[in-house]
């Protein structure tokens, strides 16, 4: 063992551009809080010792209270509080919210693993490499329990769910080599589901992703797409028993019974894995399930390819 | 029937005196009662088949104390394993198990009945004048769902335990885990029988067996903590009951109720977990707050300033408690909406816990402060109850929660609220009404080494985890990069300060029951119905039924004889 | 002292309480409470019902469709009988006629047991239509419905199962109240058990009126979905 006993780090770097929010948002509170406790003790300790008890049979002055200090203790501290939230809340909405122009990256975990997928294609387990400079929004999802995709020094984390999709984001500022940890309990392993997120210049990015060979999602997609048969009904111009799948992405669709329903990208697994659920207007309840049958990454990757086709072709109009 | 007015003073006198300021004064004046609750009866038959609230608190104490030893063995081996990065102890399934079993018997088996079920039936009939509670027969089966839910968790910790969590998240629990979750998650279902009994029984107590005059504005605070309290155990409860049987059913018959394979999901079991859970906390906290505001009103001799401030608090912690469950999801699926929401009401909850410690320092202004074991506790509570507090309100922050999440930031901020608060409560309690339950007093040299101890050891486990947390360390993490090592070891070190802290308090109370002086009516000079009566109170508490003419707190300059008993007992250790 | 208090003490007042009138209230209001609590509890149930509902509508409304309404409203006529004859006990007890309470009883069980049987029949029959969830289960509807609808199935019969548990319980209860009542167990000043359990048995007959309506009335409201 050979560790300076005073050398151990007390603060997580910052490697994206959301940790500098975050921190400055931390710092207040740390203020606000250091502020309050010592205020406290302090004043605390002032009384413990002026106000000893002097003499036998002493009792405490009979003060019975104070509207004017119980409404001033009460404002103060729903003001801080107000402030806490507003900043928080204005925080919050910029790490759930990507931006239009983030590159899509998926990742699977699974007990006890990360599996990441890149735009490019490449493949990579228990390690992310990303380029810095670019927003970078991850689509996750689990193949079992629930887990967490959190990197620390990028101040993000988000519990990745069976059966659905979440999303993080983030801009890594400062390449080096950061840890990637799952937060939330997911069994045996849960503290060997761990990775390292690798930060890099863009052209040492550029460098590392051509080492790998790799399909894009998009064109495994369109492999898994004649695969499972899909080409069968989902035809060109709406011609098939199915609606036509390009360009709609995004959009507001009429459901038979009633009701509508976004196709984002939960919608678009949930078609695939339970067709029926959520059924086009104008449709019959023809399609199979295909759960069970392709894993989160084909699915994945399957709807990286719809998000890919055209609209052009429907010509009818069928499905608005 | 009723007492002459203006009683206080003189009957409270007349206790003190009776048990005399010096040592030989003790000796000499102060005699046990010659009946008491305690000689009432004898053999188990006369314990385990009693109706005496009193007796169900001590049977409720005994049934705590052993499953906190339990916890805190657990605690000790997670400590132990984590003095190192490798996973060199345990296995890591063997090391969820420890922190799983830690976590529900602390929570479940300790901390949910600690104050409510062992103080609050001691005391509450004590406090307001009453025989008992309104259902003895209640009580009586209450401990009795507690032993059996307790039965079966230590069945199934018996036969390894289980691995889970205390919070069962699905689809782990329902579908993964080959532990015993069942067994455990049905010891838990039986359990909240007996919170919901106690709940009921109090609140039907405070209602409707309060002494003549007792009006809702002279009881104790530690009354308004318990009503407080009891809505919680009532409407709360039963809500982990009905998620703990579909939890079962989703096992056993394998029904997609929170599975997301079988058409479940699993974000609606947190929703309805945290429904409960949350409230727990103040179940928890509560009771807490009510014992130190009986504490500083009776060692600073000095009414709670802002009575009705601090009264009224507890019933809005309780109500708002049921409406912030969700600031346990912000980054678990429920909507950047719905996380607002909490959000914003999470952080007016911290409003009347703001106003409770406010209240407490003014009533401290230019009160009569004595040095006391109690008094000490209710000290080092205000000051880890103001950093659990903060440190809540940077988790109800979004922006930052996002980050510490799941992190040892949590696990610092929920130990500061559960062990520096409800325990310090609890611990505090003990102390001060420790000599009307037994009639004894305790050593005060052992008793402020211990409570010393105890606050030392807590901050320095549970600070290093603030800064562990912010690192970036995850919670439930049985290996982890070193250099988290320093702050993990500083930490073990706190929990064995910590340890002896709370082993040495089971000495000084063993001791004191044999060899303690006796405490007489009203050691402290506090008052309160449960000091008049005698100590240990009488079966039926009191030799004649209380009328209440003064107000809660009410010290008017009263000459009550001067003194701070331990010391006698110290010279005689 | 406590001692000579009990002396006068009378048999049918608690040592603890001082009057009837707060030995009645105490009964009353602890029984509320414990009715608060039956509410969170199968409040708990329906929140999942809605939230699966709102996921799943056409399997809500292929599950509900399996069910005999007829049945469920039979159910729903006895069951408030019997809490015009739980009534008829409590009036009983009030009134100090130790008959009327033991009638009431026994015509409460009878058509409390008649709710039972018809349930055993909308049971079995589901168990062989292969309805109960488990392995048994078998879906012969649209095939990609079937793990919903078994969902609906697996909340219907928890939810009729509690309600009915709830029944179980309370005939057991009754059936122990009838001898006690015999013998003259209560008294005008003290029937407070009987109208506590009264207060009970009205509650229970109240979530039926909730379930009725959400498990089998769904289909007829026109839940939608071509079968």
């Amino acid at each position: 063992m050979n560790f300076d006993l005073f050398d151990f780090p007390i603060f997580p770097e910052q490697a994206s551009t959301l940790a500098s929010s975050v921190d400055a948002l931390y710092f207040f509170a740390l203020a606000i809080s250091a502020f309050f406790s010592l205020l406290i003790a302090v004043v605390l300790f002032i009384f413990f010792v002026k106000y000893r008890r002097q003499r036998t049979g002493e009792v405490g002055e009979p003060i019975h209270g104070s509207l004017a200090l119980e409404v001033t203790w009460s404002i103060i501290p729903l003001i801080i509080t107000m402030v806490l939230f507003g900043w928080g809340a204005k925080v919050f909405l910029e790490i759930v919210t990507p931006p239009e122009n983030a590159r899509e990256y998926f990742a699977t975990g699974k007990q006890w693993m990360w599996k990441i997928q890149h735009p490019e294609g490449n493949r990579e387990i228990n390690e992310l490499h990303v380029p810095t400079g670019v927003p970078i929004k991850m689509t996750l999802t689990s193949e079992d329990v629930i887990h967490s995709f959190y990197i620390p020094a990028f101040r993000v984390k988000r519990d990745v769910l069976p059966g659905r999709y979440t999303t993080l984001w983030f801009e890594a500022t400062k390449p080096g080599t950061y840890h990637l940890f799952c937060a939330e309990y997911c069994g045996a392993e849960h503290s060997q589901m761990i990775g390292k997120v690798v930060v890099m210049e863009p052209d040492d990015y550029q460098t590392w992703l051509a080492g790998g060979k790799a399909k894009s999602p998009i064109a495994a997609g369109e492999e898994l797409f004649a695969q499972y048969a899909c080409t069968t009904c989902h035809l060109e111009k709406g011609s098939g028993r199915g609606p036509w799948l390009g360009g709609i992405a995004g959009e507001t669709v009429a459901l038979v019974g009633g009701g509508s329903a976004v196709r984002d990208d939960n919608y678009l697994r949930e078609s695939i894995m339970l067709p029926t659920a959520k059924l086009v207007a104008g449709y019959d309840p023809l399609m199979p399930t295909f759960q069970g049958q392709i894993s989160e990454e084909g699915v994945m990757q399957l709807i990286a390819y719809i998000k890919s086709l055209d609209s052009e072709p429907s010509a009818e109009g069928s499905e608005d | 029937m009723s007492m002459p007015p203006s009683n206080m003073s003189p009957s409270a006198e007349a206790a003190s005196s009776q048990a005399g300021t010096t040592r030989s004064g003790l000796a000499e004046a102060a005699r046990p009662p010659r009946e008491h609750y305690l000689n009432a009866g004898y053999g188990i038959k006369s314990w385990l088949l009693t109706t005496d609230h009193k007796r169900i608190g001590i049977l409720y104490l005994l049934s705590v104390t052993f499953f906190f030893a339990i916890g805190g063995l657990y605690a000790t081996a997670i400590r132990l394993e984590l003095l190192t990065p490798q996973g060199d102890l345990f296995q890591p399934d063997t090391y969820n198990r420890v922190f799983t079993m830690h976590g529900v018997m602390m929570i479940f088996f300790f901390l949910i009945p600690s104050i409510p079920a062992v103080m609050g039936n001691f005391l509450l009939p004590l406090m307001i004048g009453a025989k008992d509670v309104a259902f003895p027969k209640l009580n009586l089966a209450s401990w009795y769902m507690y032993m059996i839910g307790a039965g079966f968790t230590m069945w199934s910790l018996m036969h390894g335990g289980v691995d889970t969590g205390w919070t069962f998240y699905t689809p782990f629990s329902s579908t993964y885990s080959n532990t015993y979750t069942t067994a455990t998650a049905l010891g838990i279902f039986i359990n909240g029988f007996s919170s919901i009994f106690t709940g009921v029984n109090f609140i039907v107590t405070i209602h409707r067996m309060r002494a003549p005059g007792l009006t809702w504005f002279r009881l104790p605070l530690f009354v308004w903590a318990h009503y407080a309290t009891s809505l919680i155990q009532v409407l709360a409860t039963p809500v982990l009951a009905i998620t703990l049987v579909l939890l079962f059913l989703e096992r056993a018959f394998r029904i997609g109720f929170f599975d997301p394979a079988i058409g479940g999901d699993p974000v609606l079991f947190q929703h309805l977990f945290w429904f409960y859970s949350h409230p727990a906390v103040y179940i928890m906290i509560l009771p807490s707050l009510g014992v130190i505001s009986e504490i500083i009103a009776a060692f600073t001799r000095k009414a709670i300033f802002g009575y009705k401030f601090v009264a009224f608090a507890s019933i809005a912690i309780a109500v708002f408690g049921f409406l912030v469950w969700g600031h346990h999801m912000f980054v678990s699926g429920e909507s950047a909406y719905s996380a607002l929401v909490f959000s914003v009401l999470t952080m007016l909850i911290a409003v009347p816990s703001a106003v409770k410690v406010f209240n407490w320092m003014a009533t401290i202004y230019r009160g009569s402060i004595e040095y006391s074991t109690p008094m000490f506790y209710a000290l080092g509570f205000m000051g880890l109850f103001v950093i659990g507090g903060l440190t809540g309100l940077m988790l109800g922050t979004l922006g930052i929660d996002v980050h510490l999440h799941d992190t040892y930031f949590v696990v610092a901020h929920f130990h500061y609220i559960m062990v520096g608060g409800a325990v310090m409560g609890y611990m505090g309690a003990l102390h001060f009404w420790w000599p009307k339950i037994t009639g004894r007093l305790y050593s005060g040299f052992f008793s402020h080494l211990s409570a010393l101890l105890v606050f030392l050891g807590f901050n320095l486990t549970f600070f290093p985890q603030f800064v562990l947390g912010y690192m970036g360390m995850p919670r439930r993490y049985h290996v982890y990069p070193e250099e988290f090592q320093v702050l993990h070891v500083l930490s073990t070190a706190g929990a064995s300060i910590l340890a002896v802290g709370y082993a040495i308090p089971l000495f000084y109370f063993l001791y004191s029951l044999k060899y303690g002086a006796y405490a007489g009516r009203n050691p402290w000079g506090a008052v309160g119905l449960e000091w008049q009566t005698t100590s240990p109170p009488p079966l039926h508490n009191f030799h004649e039924m209380p009328v209440v003419d003064f107000e809660a707190y009410e010290y008017k300059e009263a000459p009550v004889a001067e003194r701070q008993p331990y010391r006698v007992v110290k010279y005689g250790l | 002292m406590s001692d000579a208090a009990s002396a006068h003490h009378p048999k049918d007042l608690a040592h603890h309480f001082e009057s009837y009138e707060q030995q009645k209230q105490s009964s009353l209001l602890g029984m509320w409470a414990f009715l608060a609590q039956e509410v969170m509890f199968f409040s708990g149930l329906f929140v999942c019902y809605v939230v699966y509902r709102g996921m799943y509508p056409e399997a809500w409304a292929l599950g509900s469709q399996e069910l005999d309404w007829k049945l469920g409203a039979l159910n729903t006529v006895v069951l408030l009988i019997s809490s015009f004859t739980m009534v008829y006990a409590v009036v009983g007890a009030q009134r100090g006629n130790r008959k009327m309470i033991v009638w009431g009883l026994i015509l409460t069980i009878l058509f409390g047991g008649i709710f039972l049987g018809v349930k055993v029949v909308e049971y079995s029959g589901k168990w062989e239509h292969h309805l109960v969830p488990g392995p048994h289960f078998e879906w012969h509807g649209d095939p990609a419905a079937g793990k919903e609808v078994e969902m609906f199935f697996g909340l219907y019969f928890v939810m009729t199962g509690m309600h009915a548990l709830h029944m179980v319980v309370g005939i057991g209860i009754m059936l122990v109240m009838i001898p006690l009542a015999w013998r003259g167990k209560w008294t005008k000043n003290n029937y407070n058990f009987v109208e506590g359990f009264g207060l009970y048995w009205h509650f229970v007959d109240l979530v039926w009126i909730f379930l009725f309506p959400f498990l089998y009335l769904l289909a007829l409201a026109g839940g939608g979905g071509g079968h």
